[in-house]
């Protein structure tokens, strides 16, 4: 069956667009409504924390006190009101470190209806998954074969209590405390994310993926991601996440670092499904997200792919230092926005060391009355000699309320680089529907295979299972938007 | 099996079907000339159901159902197919999903279980030999890039491939060269079946060396001006339209 038809029996079997909406009915842990250093001090001690963590966090704290909301993106949306929120929501019974037939069968059955199975057995072969179910990680599997590898793959509190040496030497290295203010307020409240260590010439077996689910209401997630690839190690890394559906805007503010040392690379993927809001723009999730990878090492590359079709708003923008000679940034894009979706989403390339190159494809699709704005900066640095810049960035109209923008900034302060730049801004051609259409492709089905098509060069960069995921997101995200 | 009666049709609100009455059935291959802009693509698009062309009196009776009553999706599964003027690009879709993915689809609006993956590159590759379409082309993004004649070619697998009830093909022959079109030319002869119908429309005669129709009817202005056997086509070829028909203004 081809994927647009499975996605549209699915959401005809749902009723609805959003498929992942449901609230799973399980009893939290909870802590105090609002933001202050208490708040710090509660959720450090949940999570057992030792002393330094704890005053990492509290200088984070305080320095966010003094900053204030960035407001350069195109987005709009009423104020945050940072203290109406939770910043910690656990299930109760989560015992640390446990075994999967520990875990409460309610969340293994969430994960289940959200199609991530954490069972070993029933579990993609290949794919070893972290699950984080709001502040907590619920579940990693695969760990014991991943041991053999060397490999770390852990939920980041459990590192922070095992391995802290590794992550006393990395964390906040590439992001730092003082980063920016969706940054900083992770570091003071972060709550859990993964973890991963892969050892000096290791190719890690299998791809590592991190499910997060928020769930709790009137609740933020906070997570934070460190992937740490030592000499001459690959490692490949997807992420999903999704949210029920409500009525409220609900805070999501990541960070993600990662590190690759000498000829190390790094790849990571994200299919972003966050609920997007409805129709009319109601609820959905705030995502303000920090991502950054640092090719620390000669030779080193760092690939991020992203399909952005979720959340109310996106703010995040995957950067890449090239710090090592001849290492290599990529990122590739796919940001969709229907309805009154807003994203404002790009990259960094930093072009520190010599012959570093870059590679930035984004697709950006609007669609209703949603805005979309590729927001990138490629800077080459006086020592960056002959870097390398590659940028296309195409976007794709549905409909004539939609808004497409593209604001590249490029600085180069070394004349023997050479950047490229091109863009294109295109419709979904009527004589294009009509031709599917005449050749007996319903309309849907139509949008799904030209857009699809026009995302190709980077659907092609995913991991294959996640790629069909993708593929069929991009399909539901534009349902009914063509007349 | 296809009743056009009195058939008007306006696009944005200028009439450009003025009164047309055209019946075909099974087997048989009809063909429509007339010289530019006399309304021979906008029959064809009105025929498939494209949107913005509005039928203003008259009917349309296809295997005695009101074929204007149905989408063009439905069309497409109930056998109407059209071998477009100009092929559209489609950027990012090979030509085998392109194939795949529509071939499913009017399979099962038919109630038809959907072919794998396997069993459409079977059927899609013992056609395409004949054709003369590589599997190069097949894996390219559907008319991306190709040339005229390639274009013309696919449109001609694509109905091998969905093996419609009634096809009609829409300029198949211009911008081809002389052995192009006789590979397309022998393609769509191959295709003459007793349960099928052929509407072909060219501005020349050449094509209709090729492939021999049952009837001819030429179009201008709107309106079936003449009509006859293949002999007609020689006429035209030696007199040109001016003398054969009343070209109105
Ligand atoms: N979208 C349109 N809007 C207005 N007039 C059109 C449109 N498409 C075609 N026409 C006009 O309709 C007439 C018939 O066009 P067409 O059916 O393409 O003729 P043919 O295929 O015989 O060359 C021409 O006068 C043409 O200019
Ligand atoms: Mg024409």
């Amino acid at each position: 069956m081809s994927i647009a038809v499975e996605t549209k029996q699915q959401v005809a079997e749902i009723g609805e667009k959003y498929k992942y909406g449901f609230v799973t009915d399980i009893e939290m842990d909870m802590a105090p409504r609002g933001l202050s250093e208490d708040t710090v001090h509660f959720i450090s001690a949940k999570k057992g924390e030792p002393e330094w963590m704890l005053e990492w966090r509290l200088g984070a704290f305080k320095r966010w006190l003094t900053m204030k909301e960035p407001n350069w993106a195109r987005v709009h949306y009423p104020k945050i009101d940072y203290q109406a929120s939770y910043y910690y929501a656990a299930p109760k019974n989560t015992p640390l470190k446990q075994s999967l037939d520990e875990v409460d069968p309610k969340l293994l059955e969430t994960y289940k209806k959200l199609g991530i199975p954490l069972h070993e057995q029933m579990a993609l072969a290949g794919v070893a998954v972290d699950a984080v179910f709001d502040s907590v990680s619920v579940a990693t599997t695969f760990k014991d074969k991943l041991n053999e590898a060397g490999v770390i793959f852990c939920p980041i509190s459990e590192a922070i209590r095992d391995h802290p040496d590794l992550v006393k030497k990395y964390l906040g290295t590439v992001v730092p405390v003082t980063d920016n203010f969706f940054a900083t307020l992770n570091a003071a409240v972060f709550s859990d994310g993964t973890f991963v260590y892969v050892p000096k010439g290791v190719r890690c077996p299998m791809e590592l993926s991190t499910y997060f689910r928020i769930n709790a209401s009137e609740t933020g997630q906070f997570e934070r991601t460190l992937i740490i690839a030592d000499e001459g190690s690959y490692v490949s890394y997807l992420e999903g996440c999704t949210a029920p559906k409500r009525d409220e805007n609900q805070l999501h503010a990541a960070v993600v670092e990662l590190i690759a040392l000498d000829n190390a690379e790094i790849k990571y993927s994200t299919v972003q499904n966050w609920y997007p809001g409805d129709e009319n723009g109601l609820g959905g999730i705030f995502n303000f997200v920090t991502k950054r990878g640092d090719c620390r090492g000669k030779k080193s590359k760092i690939s991020w792919t992203q399909v952005e079709t979720g959340s109310a708003i996106t703010w995040k923008y995957p950067s890449c230092i090239l710090r090592g000679d001849e290492s290599v940034g990529e990122f590739y894009s796919i940001a969709i926005a229907n309805n009154y979706q807003q994203a404002d989403t790009g990259t960094k390339m930093i072009h520190l060391g010599a012959n570093t190159r870059s590679r930035i494809i984004s697709k950006g699709i609007s669609a209703g009355k949603a805005q979309n704005t590729y927001r990138g900066l490629v800077s080459v640095y006086g020592k960056a000699k002959n870097a390398r810049n590659y940028t296309q960035c195409d976007s794709l109209l549905i409909g004539g309320e939609c808004g497409a923008h593209t604001v590249p900034y490029i600085e180069s302060r070394n004349p023997t680089a050479r950047i490229e730049h091109e863009a294109t801004t295109s419709k979904i051609a009527e004589d294009q529907l009509f031709y599917c259409l005449q050749r007996g492709i319903p309309q849907d089905e139509a949008v799904s295979l030209i857009v699809n098509g026009f995302c190709r060069e980077v659907l092609q960069q995913l991991p294959m299972e996640f790629a069909v995921e993708a593929q069929k997101l991009v399909g539901i995200s534009l349902e009914g938007s063509v007349g | 099996m296809l009743d056009i009666k009195n058939l008007h049709v306006a696009v944005g609100g200028k009439e450009i079907l003025k009164g047309l009455t055209l019946s075909l059935q099974p087997g048989q291959v009809h063909a429509i000339m007339g010289p530019n802009g006399s309304g021979k693509s906008t029959l064809s698009y009105v025929l498939a159901g494209r949107a913005g062309y509005d039928i203003t009196e008259g009917s349309i009776t296809y295997n005695g159902e009101d074929l204007s009553a149905l989408k063009p999706e439905e069309r497409a599964a109930k056998g109407v197919f059209l071998a477009m003027q100009y092929p559209v690009e489609i950027p990012g879709v090979t030509t085998m999903t392109f194939l795949k993915t529509a071939l499913n689809a009017q399979r099962r609006a038919r109630g038809e279980p959907d072919l794998d993956a396997i069993g459409v590159l079977k059927l899609v590759r013992a056609k395409a030999k004949t054709l003369n379409v590589s599997e190069e082309m097949l894996k390219r993004p559907l008319n991306v890039g190709f040339s005229g004649g390639e274009k013309k070619r696919l449109e001609i697998l694509q109905m091998a491939v969905f093996e419609p009830k009634l096809a009609i093909l829409d300029e198949t022959d211009s911008g081809l060269d002389i052995d192009a079109l006789r590979l397309v030319a022998e393609g769509v002869n191959a295709l003459r079946d007793p349960s099928r119908a052929m509407l072909v429309i060219t501005h020349y005669q050449r094509l209709l060396d090729y492939i021999v129709p049952d009837r001819i009817h030429v179009l201008a202005g709107g309106r079936i001006v003449a009509e006859g056997g293949k002999e007609l086509a020689l006429e035209l070829e030696a007199k040109g339209y001016e003398h054969i028909v009343k070209v109105p203004a």
